[in-house]
């Protein structure tokens, strides 16, 4: 009994606070227990797969496997000196496995994209390196000069690296060179840089947007009787249940410079005939396609946040001797504020990551930096650099909720 | 009506109308004078219209028709924030993104007040309702009780001439609602402001105010000082709202000196005072208070009507004896009686004789 | 995302491919649009009636993102593919086409062997050119009465204002600028080979940047026609020409430097049926087929053993195809053939800086 005067004992005399213990963990495991199918499905489908294309960002041993003696050989290699016999030798060995292998296309992808123009010396050298004899370096020079060339040996050299910031690097404007510095892109090569900053313009006027014309109609919503607001809740969404084709043709025909809205402005006068508004394939095509879309996103956080501010407190106000306006800025407005927040932030972070819409009718200074990502994993299969691209994106959106939480609060935001 | 109908009405309602829906009237045809530093109660049940008026009165609801005047101007025109009407609403409404001391200072703020001012005020509100420390607390972190003294300091802060109160203790417990009200009512004496109270909580109504309008489906049914609507109840309705009350139906037999002969269904007769009655062989409803029915023949007056009644139940409430008997049919009739020395003490089962004064027996409309 | 988008949709698409279909199906994807419907006139009905086997029609819109996808992840549900001539030889590099054994394809209607009587350049190890396409511009006669006749008048915004439409992509822009500047059709990869080259073509097609409309997809430029958003615009021949032929749009057709390439079949490595995607190949690609896809669409058969053949279009008899092919000679004089090695290299570098160039 003497071991017990300092803590309580349950009825069958295990120490309460194990006791306690044992029956929270019960609980809990139990809760774990029925989200762990939700856990496992994140898991599966979308952390891993993600964070596994992520890693294509600054993870590219497509080089390394397929020429694993060049690789060798290359690590020894200055990158200034003159390329040796042994390198030679060495590539030629791969060259031939790769042919034989079918990679060689991959492998001269892979080093076109380090320095442009040396695809086909790859593939061209390597239908004929199995009939190679040394010297091989005198061989490669008499099949292609360009082999005499050190950029080709210096491009493989960075090519070869398993781990590499070469693609973060051109993410951003910047190039790695063969003696891993890392230097600006050329004058007329960078884009991507300014790519993010219009995406952030962009996106930043499209919340604008979106919140200068939701606002009023989430508050028409929230002050109508509940049948005609949900009538109307449903008119919100009616773009979501549109396919983003009649959308689009939608757009363009309202837009296009013989569209409806350009003939009505020449009918009032707003617009000479022959001078007709720019208003879709270009940054304004974006906006207004974009505001469009987006637009429920803001109303539902905002409509829902202000079904809940009873209507007593602007009438408050106004009985203690408020205006209208005061009214609303002092006391409606800063309650509205976590719907706002929501909003906001959902409307941002989707529009930072559209594609689909600037290029329907972005037009060239409407398309946004998701427009490349999509570009590299389509169209140039340079998965590596659309990886990084992304991985440069999920940085700034974090970035954005830490900002976020830092100035209005996470736990103030009410999504519905 | 006790009041005079010239000019010296604080707050006048002239034959207002109000219908939501183009349909039905939720007020018919109101006539309410309220002279200056009256504590006036709304009392009524459930959406029988108390709230419209308050609202029509503070400008949040326009009247269908007919005029509201304050101090002899209408303000049908007058937006709500002009009229200088303080109001308390029933979730009290304090802003919750704002502090105690933000709340209050808000209606002096956009008075565009001093700031020195601003904050006497302000603590001199909070005073008076014992808040004093509280004022760098956000709403949500008070009680009940206190966010309701907040509310109502928030009301008299810039001291208007006249408060809305709408059912401003519905939401807290039995005996702080009964401390708040003694201190709203001692607040507006001491202050001199007219208020406007809405309750549907009869005992709070007879305790506060000078005067109660009892409202029932849009028409005021009376509107007397607390002691006459209880003694003098005009209708059954009223009646049967305000406080514990017998009936007893029947047919007048005869009218008489002001005493009516009322012939129960059962077929015993009793006297009763004529209220809303007038024409033999009409059907009324007599009312009787628990208290004022009598057992002892000695207090009663010579020759009065009695009848049989049958003891079904007593209970022992301490300072008084709740009995139960079954009278003319009605086994709902309840009987209190002090728990004084000399009181008799009644026993299941046994049968009685009760009456009553006439004066204390109301005929009034079935 | 993009690829497990694909992924999961090529897995779903493999279970259903497994179960739905009988044997003796494949799956042939191509661009779509007319020319699917051209091809399922003259191929797919043809070798249905002769084999009993039926070909799953589906569309994509070019580039190799979808086959590497299928051919990574190890779910190929694609037999045959229609492909440009860049991708065949880049696809094959890097391993997603099966090789084909091109002395399998049959000779041709007058008895030449088929090596001989494919057009040069139809070959590829894992392709087989079907047709002759190329980017042209087209303009609208019924708004401009003297229209354009040169490149250079495309460029020429002085004597022919209003806005251009031209393809989203460095490829045939460039060839067409430099033609637009005085470089003949033959020097015009030479020209480009270099970076004073590029910094040409890009110098030439700054001077219309201002008032260009761009396009991605085949079926834009006639619409962007129709609509009048541009006054010219750059686009496949044969898109114009079914405006022309079956909506009676009033378009003209400017040959002049008309940057022309082939479309191959290629079959994609791990094929279903690869087998009897071999034997749609050599079906399809035979002289009569060729020359019955011809009347549904003005692309070029890559036979020249197909060009006798060539009658007049399917719905109105008085139309001559012959005339209205790329390979016509009144058309093909300043044509420049579209230089797949060339671009196979310099793609990568010159989209980004088509790119950089769009974006600034
Ligand atoms: N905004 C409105 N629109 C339509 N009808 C309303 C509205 N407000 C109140 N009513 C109706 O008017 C009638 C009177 O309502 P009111 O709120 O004045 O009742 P109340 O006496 O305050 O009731 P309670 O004691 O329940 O608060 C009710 O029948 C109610 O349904
Ligand atoms: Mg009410």
């Amino acid at each position: 009994m003497s071991d017990t005067t300092t803590s309580l004992v349950a009825a069958d005399g295990t120490p309460l606070k194990r006791k306690l213990a044992q029956s929270l963990m019960r609980s809990r495991a139990r809760a774990f227990g029925l989200a762990l199918p939700l856990l496992a499905f994140i898991l599966v489908l979308f952390v891993y797969p993600i964070a596994n294309f992520l890693t294509q960002a600054f993870y590219d041993a497509r080089f390394a496997t397929l020429m694993p003696g060049t690789t060798e050989v290359l690590k020894d290699w200055d990158a200034v000196s003159a390329p040796t016999e042994e390198m030679a030798a060495v590539l030629v060995a791969d060259l031939v496995v790769s042919k034989k292998e079918k990679t060689i296309g991959k492998v001269a992808t892979r080093v076109n994209r380090e320095l442009s123009g040396t695809r086909s010396l790859f593939t061209k050298t390597a239908r004929s390196a199995k009939k190679m004899e040394a010297p091989y370096m005198e061989a490669l020079i008499k099949k292609d000069k360009d082999w005499g060339d050190i950029e080709v040996w210096q491009a493989m050299k960075t090519a070869s690296r398993v781990y590499t910031p070469a693609y973060l690097a051109a993410a951003v404007d910047l190039k790695m060179l063969a003696d891993g510095s890392i230097v600006r892109q050329d004058e007329d090569r960078r884009i991507h840089v300014i790519l993010f900053w219009r995406t952030l313009e962009i996106s930043f006027l499209v919340t604008l947007f979106c919140f200068m014309l939701g606002y009023p109609v989430a508050y028409m919503l929230s002050t109508l009787p509940a049948r005609t607001s949900n009538l109307l809740l449903i008119l919100v969404l009616l773009p979501f249940w549109t396919s983003l084709l009649v959308r689009t043709t939608a757009w363009i025909a309202m837009l296009q410079a013989q569209g409806v809205l350009n003939d009505l402005f020449v009918v009032f006068g707003l617009a000479a005939d022959d001078d007709r508004f720019s208003l879709i394939y270009n940054k304004t095509g974006t906006l207004i396609a974009m505001t469009h879309i987006l637009l429920p996103f803001m109303i539902l956080p905002l409509y829902s946040v202000m079904k809940t501010i009873p209507p007593s407190y602007v009438r408050a106000a106004k009985s203690m001797g408020a205006t209208n306006w005061t009214a609303f800025w002092r006391v409606y407005f800063p309650q509205s504020v976590p719907g706002i927040g929501a909003g906001a932030l959902l409307v941002f972070i989707l529009a930072i990551g559209y594609y689909i819409t600037p290029a329907l009718v972005g037009g060239q200074d409407g398309q946004m930096i998701s427009n490349f990502i999509d570009f590299h994993m389509r169209k140039s299969l340079n998965w590596n650099l659309a990886a990084a691209m992304g991985l440069v994106m999920l940085v700034f959106v974090l970035f954005m909720f830490w900002i976020y939480d830092r100035i209005v609060g996470i736990d103030n935001m009410k999504l519905g | 009506m006790a009041l005079d109908e010239t000019n010296n009405a604080f707050v006048r309602f002239d034959r207002v109308q109000k219908s939501y829906d183009g349909e039905s009237l939720v007020v018919k045809d109101l006539n309410l004078d309220i002279p200056k530093g009256e504590f006036l109660t709304m009392l009524g049940p459930s959406g029988s219209g108390k709230t419209t008026c308050l609202m029509m009165l503070a400008g949040f609801e326009t009247a269908t028709h007919g005029e509201i005047l304050l101090d002899g101007v209408s303000i049908n025109n007058i937006p709500p924030h002009k009229r200088g009407i303080g109001m308390v609403f029933q979730n009290y409404a304090l802003f919750p993104h704002m502090t105690v001391a933000e709340n209050l200072s808000f209606p002096l703020e956009v008075r565009n007040m001093g700031k020195s001012e601003r904050e006497a005020k302000v603590k001199r509100a909070l005073d008076m309702v014992e808040m004093g420390d509280f004022g760098g607390r956000r709403p949500a972190q008070l009680s009940g009780g206190q966010q309701q003294r907040i509310a109502l300091a928030r009301a008299l802060v810039f001291e208007p001439e006249l408060v809305l109160m709408d059912e401003p203790l519905g939401a807290l417990d039995k005996q702080l609602r009964e401390k708040m009200q003694f201190e709203i009512t001692r607040l507006a004496h001491n202050l001199g402001i007219t208020v406007v109270y809405v309750t549907h909580d009869q005992t709070e109504a007879l305790t506060m105010s000078d005067r109660v309008a009892v409202f029932n489906d849009g028409v005021i049914q009376q509107i007397d000082a607390p002691d006459v609507l209880y003694e003098q109840p005009k209708n059954s309705f009223v009646a049967q709202f305000i406080g514990e009350n017998n009936t007893l139906e029947g047919v007048i037999e005869d009218i008489k000196n002001d005493v009516a002969l009322v012939k129960l269904d059962n077929g015993d007769v009793i006297d009763a005072k004529p209220v809303n009655v007038s024409a033999k062989g009409e059907r009324t409803r007599v009312s009787i208070r628990p208290e004022r029915v009598e057992f002892r023949k000695d207090r009663l007056k010579k020759g009065a009507h009695l009848l049989n009644a049958e003891v079904l139940e007593v209970i022992y409430m301490g300072d008084i004896l709740r009995t139960r008997l079954n009278v003319a049919g009605n086994t709902e009739f309840i009987v209190k009686t002090r728990n004084a020395p000399d009181q008799t003490r009644l026993t299941v089962g046994e049968v009685i004789e009760i009456g009553w004064l006439p004066e204390d027996c109301r005929a009034l409309d079935a | 995302m993009k690829t497990i988008m694909s992924l999961t949709t090529a897995s779903v698409l493999a279970i259903s491919a497994g179960t739905a279909f009988a044997e003796g199906s494949i799956t042939a994807v191509s661009w779509g649009g007319a020319y699917t419907k051209s091809q399922v006139e003259a191929y797919h009905k043809p070798w249905t009636a002769a084999t009993g086997n039926t070909v799953v029609s589906e569309d994509y819109s070019g580039g190799l993102a979808e086959v590497k996808a299928q051919v990574e992840s190890g779910s190929v549900t694609w037999d045959i593919i229609d492909v440009e001539k860049s991708d065949a030889v880049r696809g094959c590099d890097e391993g997603l086409f099966m090789e084909i054994d091109h002395s399998a394809l049959p000779n041709g209607a007058d008895g030449s062997a088929a090596a001989d009587d494919f057009i040069p350049g139809s070959f590829t190890d894992c392709a087989v050119a079907n047709i002759v396409w190329s980017t042209i511009f087209a303009y609208d006669s019924s708004v401009m009465a003297n229209g354009p006749t040169s490149i250079a008048d495309f460029f020429n915004l002085d004597a022919f204002p209003g806005k251009r439409g031209l393809r989203k992509s460095p490829k045939a822009n460039l060839e067409m600028a430099l033609a637009a500047d005085g470089v003949a059709s033959a020097d015009i990869y030479e020209v480009l080979g270099t970076d004073e080259g590029v910094d040409r073509a890009f110098a030439k097609l700054d001077t219309i940047k201002d008032s260009v409309v761009w396009w991605e997809a085949g079926a834009q430029p006639p619409q962007l026609l129709a609509d009048g958003e541009v006054a010219m615009t750059t686009a496949y021949n044969g898109r114009i020409f079914n405006a022309v032929a079956s909506e009676g749009k009033p378009f003209e057709i400017v040959w002049d430097a008309q940057v022309f390439d082939v479309d191959m079949w290629a079959i994609v490595n791990g094929a279903p049926n690869a087998e009897l995607a071999m034997d749609f190949l050599k079906f399809s690609t035979a002289t009569e087929q060729l020359a019955a896809q011809a009347s549904y669409i003005s692309y070029g058969p890559a036979r020249k053993s197909s060009a006798p053949l060539v009658g007049s279009y399917h719905s109105n008899a008085s139309l001559e195809m012959g005339p209205q092919m790329p390979t016509a000679p009144d058309n093909f004089a300043t044509a420049i053939s579209n230089d797949f090695e060339f671009w196979a290299d310099n793609q990568d570098e010159l989209n980004e800086r088509f790119n950089a160039w769009l974006a600034n």
